[in-house]
């Protein structure tokens, strides 16, 4: 548990003494993550064969198909 | 059947999928090598207890900082694409990328991210020891990520160590160490991570050049020169000897991409290297039995290919003609009988789905073609190339000539990567020799060329990649699967969007990046090293 504290109050005191230029940082990896994540994996990018299929057996003959007859 | 292909949604999908491992690669090379020198730096730190050397490591370990934060998760997003507009392709290596991948989140994530955060929040907080221990695993976690994404890589140019399975329509991994020890998956490796390291190095000695015109900071700069010059030269060697072995591993395992990055079009014993040259017209417009490489300048250098290649100065390179038409002579298969073989491989594998609920027998005996490895070697090795079959045999003709990559660009790329590496390797070695010698600030024209050799050693990043990526193509796994097939079918207007979308979100991650970097390296070391 003491370990655990310390480990908490080393990342906190980080955080808390970071220069202006860190702190822009950390903005920039949000906002990136937040486009990725929310905006590009949530709208955009779907699992084509997750979505489109339920069961692997289906997705598997649906490459199947797609490998002898392209 | 190439008449069924949507060119528009394979074309939109490669340029995309491009833009992304590019962009994700401006990040990558800086973070591998700078990891390193930093640890270098803050090695002869805490050796010496000299202040100067604590300031050195700060101010390069925040430019580290910088670049992989700007950098950090870009490559997520080939993922994303993995799944949505190569699900296909996802599908078929599964089990193969899986693995690599997995031990790559479980073990380098963890190492790297770790650690990471006791290099920036650590200074004065744990031993200087301690600090030097986790400035070092962040390096190395960093190149251990590379690791298990280049060996996926590698193995898709030489797909080793699997079994097709065709009930699932996947490739399961059956030993490893054959994916992750194979010839190709080492030198890839080995190669591209230290041109990583080139890259960072020239990027320190750029920005060391920029503050000794300045006349700011200069032992910092001195001492960043040397440290830089010094890694930069054993990189250098390192780069040499493994683009060596990637180049006779080539030659051996994909010799289409090798006769191309040369514009061989017919093979030759004593074969020259082109070592510069400047193409008339391009030998791929379009490519036949006729073409001819049309080369407005050439120098050569006699029997450098062979040797190359194959340790002779008098082996057999075969050309582009000789792979697409074969060549009897030298025991050369022709493209035509891959592409029949696969075509058979193919229709195998149409028969055996087809007997599945109607012939228990036939699916049986269909069943243990794939696990024979007579058949595997000299059928299934060659399944992709059924993709351009045609019963028409000059139509056949024509499409087995489209089985060959972009000429030009894998040529320029090539030469440009190979060109740009000897210029790197002279600029450490005249900058170590100046700054030993104390000479090195007066020399303007050295620093000049120090300092706008950076972007140079990102064209040459790139264009290494492009020999790479560019040179296998048409397949995204050798022999095994062309592009086209492993793409998803899906609405091409869709991949225009996020292939403007990305353009958009990368060139302002690209801005914040130079913007943010730029003022850190106005701004200077701090004075005094513990700042």
């Amino acid at each position: 548990m003491y370990w655990v504290k310390r480990v908490y109050q080393f990342y906190i005191d980080g955080f808390k003494s970071m220069p202006a230029w860190g702190r822009n940082l950390w903005v920039i990896i949000l906002i990136k993550l937040f486009i990725m994540f929310a905006v590009l994996k949530m709208f955009f990018f779907r699992d084509t064969l997750k979505n489109r299929y339920q069961t692997d057996e289906e997705r598997a003959n649906h490459v199947l198909e797609e490998l002898i007859n392209n | 059947m190439l008449e069924n292909i949507d060119l528009t949604l394979v074309n939109w999908s490669r340029a995309q999928f491009a833009l992304t491992a590019m962009f994700h690669w401006l990040f990558v090379p800086l973070t591998l090598g700078l990891g390193f020198i930093v640890a270098f730096m803050e090695s002869i730190y805490v050796r010496t207890g000299d202040l100067e050397w604590k300031r050195i490591t700060k101010f390069w370990m925040k430019l580290f900082g910088i670049n992989f934060a700007i950098g950090v998760a870009t490559g997520i997003i080939l993922e994303f694409e993995f799944g949505t507009n190569w699900s296909n392709y996802s599908w078929f290596v599964g089990d193969i990328f899986g693995a690599p991948l997995a031990i790559e989140g479980i073990m380098a994530f963890f190492l790297e991210s770790t650690f990471i955060a006791v290099m920036f929040f650590g200074w004065g907080k744990v031993s200087k020891k301690f600090h030097l221990v986790a400035t070092w695993l962040t390096a190395i976690g960093a190149n251990l990520s590379a690791l298990w994404i280049l060996v996926a890589n590698a193995w898709m140019q030489n797909p080793v160590g699997m079994k097709f399975n065709p009930e699932t329509a996947r490739n399961e991994m059956v030993n490893f160490w054959d994916v992750f020890l194979s010839e190709t998956a080492v030198n890839k490796f080995l190669h591209t991570t230290t041109s990583g390291y080139v890259l960072a190095s020239i990027f320190v000695v750029g920005i060391s050049s920029w503050f000794l015109l300045k006349k700011r900071h200069i032992l910092f700069a001195k001492r960043s020169i040397v440290i830089a010059s010094v890694f930069g030269i054993i990189s250098s060697a390192m780069l040499i000897g493994t683009g060596d072995g990637s180049a006779r591993e080539i030659a051996r395992n994909q010799p289409m991409k090798f006769a191309a990055m040369e514009s061989l079009m017919e093979g030759q014993t004593q074969a020259p290297l082109i070592a510069v040259g400047l193409f008339g017209k391009a030998p791929d417009d379009p490519l036949n039995k006729d073409s001819e490489s049309d080369f407005l300048v050439k120098i050569e250098i006699p029997n450098m290919l062979s040797y190359m290649a194959f340790l002779k100065v008098d082996a057999f390179v075969p050309g582009i003609k000789d792979l697409v038409l074969g060549n009897e002579v030298r025991n050369i298969m022709s493209y035509k009988e891959k592409i029949r073989r696969g075509y058979e491989a193919q229709q195998t594998l149409k028969a055996f789905k087809e007997s599945k609920n109607s012939d228990p027998e036939e699916y049986a005996r269909l069943k243990a073609k794939f696990n024979d490895k007579e058949w595997v070697d000299n059928y299934f090795r060659y399944f992709g190339y059924g993709n351009y079959y045609d019963p028409d045999p000059e139509q056949l003709e024509l499409n087995a000539f489209k089985i060959v990559p972009p000429i030009s660009m894998s040529f320029y790329a090539f030469h440009i990567m190979v060109g740009l590496g000897m210029h790197f390797l002279l600029l450490f070695v005249v900058l170590l020799w100046l700054t030993a010698r104390n000479k090195i600030e007066d020399k303007k024209v050295v620093l000049y060329t120090a300092l706008w050799t950076i972007p140079l050693a990102y064209v040459a990043s790139q264009a290494g990649w492009i020999v790479a990526e560019v040179g296998r193509q048409p397949w995204v796994i050798q022999d095994l699967m062309p592009t086209m097939s492993a793409v998803s079918k899906i609405d091409s207007t869709s991949v225009m969007i996020t292939f403007w979308l990305f353009t958009i979100t990368f060139v302002g991650l690209a801005i914040a990046e130079v913007k943010i970097m730029t003022k850190q390296i106005k701004n200077g070391p701090k004075e005094g090293g513990d700042k």
